[in-house]
């Protein structure tokens, strides 16, 4: 009985997965650390199959929105519903469904230490889906580790023998174990060299456009923007301020995106993306 | 709505057939992996027409049947086929753990490789003490260099913050030597020999190795994390290029506060126990405080004093040495961290043990017994 209700459930998310348009949804939250109000009165919206770049100054709260839509922060106030299903307040078990469709990427990976790589990307599978036979387990392993772009020789190493870069991919390949719908990826190209981002950038959006992934990606990497997200997200003074393409964004006349985008750094990335549009044609 | 995958098996007209329905996505993958292996074949292809949703490991159990099958796939959408081809791109299997020897190769390269790190640390840390010695006398040349502060904050946390632990852990201690050796003295009828007990042992052994092994939990792993934090954070590189010596900032005033502190507190932690001891003999025993410190005095020679006070600064060196080279040690990650804290202590604790066996049997050598 109670494995017909769960999987009745299980069916309700699934089909809002394929048809809502929103994926995630945030209203109105409000998130503070004692005295210091980080969120107040924030909204966002994340429409399902779109790369979202969320940027902000260091301290606005780029990973507390993160740690909040996936339920490691609790707001003060505010509603955050992911596929039409409220997330706050939510018992662990109660959003289990959900939370089988989304994968996280942590700053530093994350990758559990005593456990190979590989048998790091089989821990959502057997956690979740424990009929699912050790060889099939250990074929899925494998082609997540080489459809991340690792080596084959990564997959029995464990996480302190890897470098960053590697490290990176191999917690993306974990937080692709179980084929999400909604990937949340903080910061991943942060220390990585320029080359290696932009190899993980392709890689992030050819994934991305294969699997038909909705990917919340916060960043500082202004290269990251240009290259392969869909909207921009820009979080200041508590709120989310600004969303829209970068030409959208542009467009306003706020101080802070004007100096993020027309900053040194910003036009450099911008004459590049351009190259690389160019080069195309 | 979707449903969980299907299969249906039929015979056409090129040869059977494998008619998948459904979604194909592991949330409703259930045993179809289980039952698409049981198909043993001849089948011409697998048809994945009234597939209405598939997944990553969805196209894999399909991908793995038909290769496994040698047959192909038909009626695969769009979709359907670009993931299948995606996955079919990666089929050469990734070994999922390091390859492990055999057993008997395994004991015998842990018995190796155990007794190489053991020979390796103790050459270290004679190595580490020789830098210490180095640095002492460097200081010696240059007084001034000293650095009070550091050590005048290290006192305190080294001795005045651990008065309360040992002073508790001492009485108890001295209530259970008084204890247990008036049970067994009263089966000859001399309760009071417990005096010459408690005296003896606290002053000579227990005060002092007591003390050690709590210094060496407390502050041992305290030396040993602290370091390997500020080296994983490159703080100790960073004061090398400054020109700050970190054996003469770190390592010196550490060490030096332990030496003059164990000496303290061993004799602080005898004088407790001495006193648990008599509270126990005055209760238990009836032996008034006053008769119980005047049989003290006559038992207790002043050598057990001396070899007390003359092992607490030996034991402190050892457990500020082990403490404070193990935290140099750490190199990679925040791991090595948590072991090396370890290695510290029970290091520490151990030299402790094996030193105050020389020391008994130097002491009685010499003739202080």
């Amino acid at each position: 009985m109670v494995e017909e209700q769960r999987s009745a459930e299980e069916r309700r998310i699934e089909e809002a997965i394929a048809h809502d348009d929103i994926a995630i949804s945030v209203r109105g939250v409000r998130n503070a650390f004692g005295q210091q109000v980080v969120h107040d009165g924030l909204d966002l919206d994340v429409r399902r199959g779109e790369i979202l770049g969320v940027v902000g100054g260091s301290g606005t709260g780029k990973s507390v929105l993160m740690r909040s839509i996936i339920g490691l922060q609790t707001p003060e106030a505010g509603e955050i519903t992911v596929f039409g299903e409220p997330m706050i307040g939510r018992l662990d078990d109660e959003a289990l469904a959900i939370r089988k469709r989304w994968g996280v990427l942590f700053q530093g990976g994350a990758l559990f230490s005593t456990l190979t790589v590989a048998e790091n990307i089989e821990v959502p599978i057997r956690e979740y889906y424990p009929n699912i036979g050790a060889t099939l387990r250990d074929e899925i392993a494998a082609y997540k580790i080489r459809m991340t772009g690792l080596p084959a020789e990564a997959g029995p190493k464990f996480p302190s023998e890897l470098s960053g870069g590697m490290k990176k991919r191999a917690g993306l390949a974990r937080a692709l174990a179980l084929d999400p719908d909604l990937l949340f990826l903080d910061e991943p190209t942060a220390g990585l060299d320029p080359i290696g981002a932009a190899a993980f950038d392709e890689q992030t959006r050819k994934l991305q456009q294969t699997l038909g992934l909705t990917v919340f990606l916060i960043t500082h990497d202004l290269d990251t923007l240009y290259s392969i997200c869909d909207r921009v997200a820009v979080l200041a003074d508590r709120k989310v301020i600004a969303v829209g393409t970068i030409e959208e964004l542009l467009a306003t006349d706020h101080p802070w995106i004007q100096e993020y985008f027309n900053g040194p750094r910003g036009r450099a990335a911008t004459a590049a993306a351009n190259k690389a549009t160019d080069g195309r044609r | 709505m979707l449903k969980s995958a299907q299969i249906i098996e039929e015979t056409g007209d090129d040869g059977a057939v494998v008619r998948l329905s459904g979604s194909v996505a592991v949330a409703c993958l259930g045993d179809l992996p289980d039952r698409l292996d049981r198909i043993a074949g001849p089948v011409a292809a697998i048809d994945l027409t009234d597939i209405d949703h598939v997944d990553t490991i969805g196209a894999w159990t399909i991908y793995r049947t038909a290769r496994r099958l040698g047959c192909a796939i038909t009626g695969a959408s769009d979709d359907a086929r670009r993931l299948i081809d995606e996955v079919g791109k990666f089929e050469e299997p990734v070994p999922i753990r390091p390859e492990s020897a055999t057993p008997i190769r395994r004991v015998v390269g842990q018995i190796g490789e155990a007794t190489i790190t053991a020979g390796a640390t103790m050459i270290g840390l004679i190595g580490f003490f020789g830098a210490t010695l180095v640095a002492s006398w460097q200081l010696v040349r240059n007084p001034r260099r000293l650095r009070w502060n550091a050590i005048i904050q290290r006192f305190e946390v080294v001795g005045v913050s651990a008065l309360g632990i040992i002073g508790l852990m001492s009485f108890l201690i001295g209530i259970v030597i008084a204890q247990q050796g008036s049970v067994q003295l009263k089966q000859f009828g001399m309760e009071v020999l417990t005096i010459n007990l408690v005296g003896r042992l606290t002053f000579r052994e227990l005060g002092v190795l007591m003390t050690a092994i709590m210094v060496a939990g407390r502050s041992g792993s305290a030396f040993a994390a602290q370091l390997g934090t500020m080296k994983l954070t490159e703080e100790i590189d960073a004061m090398r290029t400054i020109g700050v010596s970190p054996m003469e900032a770190l390592v010196l005033p550490r060490t030096i506060a332990v030496v003059l502190m164990m000496p303290l507190l061993g004799f602080y932690a005898s004088i407790i126990s001495i006193i648990g001891g008599g509270f126990l003999c005055a209760v238990l025993l009836e032996i008034p405080p006053v008769t119980f410190i005047q049989r003290l005095r006559e038992v207790v020679p002043i050598t057990d004093l001396w070899v007390g006070l003359i092992k607490a600064p030996v034991f402190g060196l050892i457990i500020a040495i082990a403490g404070c080279f193990q935290g140099m040690q750490v190199k990679a990650n925040a791991e090595e961290v948590g072991a090396r804290t370890t290695a510290a202590v029970v290091q520490a604790i151990f030299l402790v043990i094996v030193l105050d066996a020389f020391f008994a049997v130097f002491f009685t050598w010499i003739g202080w017994n």
